[in-house]
């Protein structure tokens, strides 16, 4: 690397010159010096848009709604989205520790925050389906339904791939074939979970506190 | 230990042995000729057979099969808008019935917009980035395979849609209600929603794709100060779609939901909204404009660098224009809109932003200006059609200012002068350069060049007869011809316009037709290109031509924004990469910022599992309309074929664990 950065490196591509030998370089890097870390970021950048404009359109139903949100519905009831609020918020310290077992190479803790992961994700989706009952409306119903049922289904469609993405990394983890660079999978898959919680906390508050203001 | 016995054991996870164990015979850096060039060779070719052939990663494989399926459908869409021509010839014609016609000028407009132009400037970008970045591959081989996939399926069900008269009828951007369950049962509407569906998939991930092939592959020493004006467009370009394209997909997923499971978001008796569905598009369609058009700025300024001989004048206020364009672009979605109920204030807002645009593009084009006037100019096809260009898009943009302001716009509102406008913009804007980019990167690509003569005569007579069919319908607008008409009444005053219309699209039949013939002769018959024929300054010109599988034999080192144009300044420094493995397909992967070397990688190798994917993806998305439970268990196959896409094979691991070197 210095080789490169002291000189003026100054040589067309034929061939002159000294090589600049990278044998030696590591075989993967973890964070924003993977491949696999930009290409999560455009997915969550592109999923992240598509949350944007579903909460756009609830706003914009809302506010051209001729009839008092929502729609003669009667308000979503709290008890099992907030129970998901904090399954979620405490989901993030099993994510951080795999994180950082796969950080430090270390395959049992890896192994087994892997298992604790995928455990909360798998109690946030029986939540998640107690949620739907607590909508007291169908997507069929009004505009209303359709919004909110649509929010919520985005927002589980996530859930369920980031739940069986961490099942097939744990299984791999079991049974190999393993490499290092694996480790930065369970990195990745940890970021794309801080995106699904993150995600959840303005779409909760769209559809459990929005109808109530 | 052995491998297969750690991976029997509990013991400690501790494959790395501490250093790159790779055999030094087996490292790339030596010149062409040598053992370790070819040995790259035969790592980076397709594997063989049919089943080879469907597994195929590299970007340059991927990238023609993208190219010419794009320009299949540009040909076949270009069949249609021929069949409209020749039914407007006349008055009272009644060559195509009214159903037959909607159903031609949406798929016209479908095919063209989401299938033809902002494909094939992706597809420009798999094939030629890592090129001009002096890498071997994309970032995601096998996600840009699957992308592909997606695109040419899609394409064929919109097509064969079409054919069992199922094609979509209402309008390339299907407005609801007339595209809702109401106004259009049947499955016609589901087939357009779900066309957009197959495209978006392709176009976000060769987005993601081309982001971080152009952040983390460029060639060592390749700042981004050094980086090609032709990578920054695609640079910018994936950023637009990755942030527009969403919108409309959250819209046709909406319409199709509506569609199949009585969703109301766009019923208004049940508190939806129609007015939603326009937001949502144009917040994707006016974007969409610019992803067609920022691609080419991108061909532009390759050729005339190249042709003027000498670099684009103003480099840094190009980059940033570019990258003002895009974000004013986000910003133009209403002036679609001005004949609706939006708010007044609004409506000036969309007005001044229209009209700031401009600057932008101003800038680049006088900056394009000053280099062709201060450069030795070498007058061949691609510059020809570089130069129309600039004639046919400042008349486009004349006419979009026009309409960009509300008491006008109002006025011509879906009439012919629309029409016109946006054909002046689209081919103006995007594919006069992209048929310049053919001829320029032709050589590369096949090795052989494209015939001058039969050039000048297609970019001739695609000038002229450009102008004679779209030129007369500015007239036909301001005369009050609405746009989607299948056919008008001999005493509208409109007879003579159209038949020179019609006249003038049978000249640009002729002019492509001369472009196939060009290129099947060209193909096997043109003159040998040599590595660089144009004398160009960018990377892609140091290969072969057609290059090699691996693209170079050792990857260059690159001290300047001109490579090729650039001599030695010293000797002693670095002018190459070597030590790559030669026996599986590692990579160098850089700095965002500096392109310092940071790490080796290893690319994913060929593989069927994209394909059999994409199959599942298309069987789930066209199922999920004929039978609603398709909507959920359609996805299982495609989660098991992607399962078997990502699980690694015991033999490559074993071959990656010799490379490992942790950070």
């Amino acid at each position: 690397m210095s080789e490169l950065a002291g000189t003026p490196a100054s040589v067309p591509p034929e061939r002159r010159g000294t090589a600049l030998d990278v044998a030696q370089l590591p075989s993967f890097g973890f964070s924003h010096r993977s491949l696999m870390w930009w290409g999560t970021l455009g997915v969550m950048a592109i999923e992240g848009t598509v949350f944007a404009m579903v909460i756009m359109s609830y706003f914009y139903l809302r506010t051209n709604a001729a009839d008092e949100w929502p729609l003669g519905v009667p308000v979503p009831g709290l008890l099992w989205g907030t129970l998901n609020v904090i399954i979620l918020l405490v989901s993030g310290i099993p994510n951080h520790l795999a994180k950082k077992s796969a950080e430090r190479y270390d395959l049992g803790t890896t192994r087994m925050w892997l298992v604790v992961c995928a455990a909360f994700a798998v109690a946030f989706v029986i939540v998640r389906l107690l949620e739907f009952t607590q909508l007291h409306c169908r997507w069929d119903s009004n505009a209303y339904g359709s919004v909110v049922w649509g929010l919520l289904g985005l927002h589980t469609l996530h859930l369920v791939t980031d739940l069986y993405d961490t099942v097939v990394l744990t299984a791999l983890f079991f049974t190999g074939p393993l490499e290092s660079k694996r480790f930065v999978d369970v990195s990745e898959n940890a970021v794309y979970w801080y995106f699904v919680v993150l995600a959840w906390l303005p779409i909760y508050a769209v559809i459990y506190w929005a109808p109530r203001l | 230990m052995t491998f297969d016995a750690q991976l029997n054991s509990d013991a400690p996870f501790n494959f790395d042995p501490g250093r790159n164990q790779q055999p030094e015979d087996k490292r790339d850096g030596p010149p062409w000729g040598s053992p370790q060039a070819l040995e790259l060779e035969r790592t980076w070719r397709e594997p063989p057979g049919l089943v080879g052939w469907l597994s195929a990663v590299n970007h340059k494989s991927v990238g023609k099969r993208f190219i010419i399926t794009a320009f299949c459908v540009f040909l076949a869409a270009g069949l249609l808008a021929a069949a409209m021509r020749l039914q407007l010839a006349r008055p009272d014609n009644h060559l195509l019935g009214p159903d037959l016609y909607n159903q031609i000028f949406t798929l016209h407009g479908t095919a063209m917009m989401f299938l033809f132009a902002v494909p094939v400037m992706q597809a420009m970008a798999v094939y030629l980035l890592p090129l001009m970045l002096g890498t071997r591959s994309t970032a995601f081989p096998r996600m840009t395979a699957y992308a592909y996939w997606m695109y040419l399926f899609g394409a064929l069900m919109i097509f064969a849609a079409f054919f069992l008269r199922a094609g979509p009828d209402a309008g390339w951007f299907e407005y609801v209600p007339l595209s809702g369950p109401e106004y259009t049962p049947g499955h016609r509407s589901d087939y357009w929603a779900q066309l957009i569906s197959f495209t978006e998939v392709s176009g976000l991930l060769v987005s993601v794709d081309v982001v971080t092939t152009v952040f983390k592959l460029r060639a060592p020493g390749m700042t981004l100060a050094r980086m090609p004006l032709f990578a920054w467009a695609m640079l910018v370009t994936a950023f637009m779609i990755i942030f527009a394209m969403p919108a409309v997909m959250t819209a046709s997923t909406m319409l199709l939901f509506d569609r199949t499971f009585s969703f109301h978001f766009f019923n208004p008796s049940d508190g939806g909204d129609a007015l939603l569905w326009q937001h949502l598009f144009w917040f994707f369609g006016h974007p969409e404009v610019y992803f067609i058009f920022i691609p080419a700025l991108g061909f532009m300024s390759s050729i005339i660098a190249t042709f003027a001989r000498r670099p684009i004048y103003g480099h840094p206020a190009m980059v940033l224009s570019l990258i003002a364009t895009a974000f004013f672009s986000f910003g133009l979605w209403v002036h679609h809109m001005f004949a609706t109920s939006v708010p007044e204030l609004g409506k000036a807002f969309f007005t001044a932003m229209s009209m700031m645009i401009a600057i932008p593009s101003a800038v680049q084009i006088f900056c394009w200006i000053v280099t062709l006037a201060t450069g030795r100019l070498n007058i061949r096809a691609p510059l020809l059609f570089v130069l129309g260009f600039f004639f046919i898009l400042t008349l486009g943009g004349l006419t979009g200012l026009i309409l960009g302001s509300v008491p006008l716009d109002l006025q011509v509102h879906d009439t012919y002068f629309v029409v016109a406008h946006l054909h002046y913009v689209l081919i103006g804007g995007a594919v006069f350069p992209l048929f310049g980019a053919f001829y320029y990167w032709f050589p590369k690509i096949t090795g052989r060049m494209l015939d001058e003569t039969l050039g000048r005569w297609n970019f001739w007579l695609f000038f002229i007869g450009f102008n004679v069919t779209f030129y007369p319908m500015h007239h036909l607008g301001l005369r009050g011809m609405p746009r989607r008409v299948y056919t008008y009444p001999a005493d509208m005053g409109w007879n003579t316009l159209n038949l020179v219309s019609s006249i003038g699209a049978a000249i640009i039949a002729v002019s492509v037709l001369l472009f196939i013939v060009n290129v099947l002769k060209s193909r096997r018959a043109g003159a040998p290109a040599g590595d660089n024929p144009w004398g160009a300054p960018t990377l892609e010109w140091a290969t072969t031509s057609p290059p090699a599988w691996c693209n170079f034999a050792a990857i260059p080192v690159v001290s300047s924004r001109e490579p090729l144009w650039q001599g030695a300044r010293d000797a002693t420094s670095p002018g190459h990469v070597a030590g790559l493995a030669t026996d599986v397909r590692e990579g160098l992967v850089t700095t965002v910022v500096d392109a310092l070397p940071d790490h080796r990688y290893v690319y994913p190798s060929p593989s069927i599992w994209p394909f059999i994917a994409a199959l599942a993806t298309t069987f789930w998305f066209i199922g999920s309309f004929y039978m609603p439970t398709a909507m959920a268990w359609g996805m299982i196959p495609v989660i098991i074929a992607l399962t078997f896409w990502f699980w690694p094979a015991q033999d490559e691991t074993r071959k990656h664990l010799l490379l490992e070197k942790r950070a």
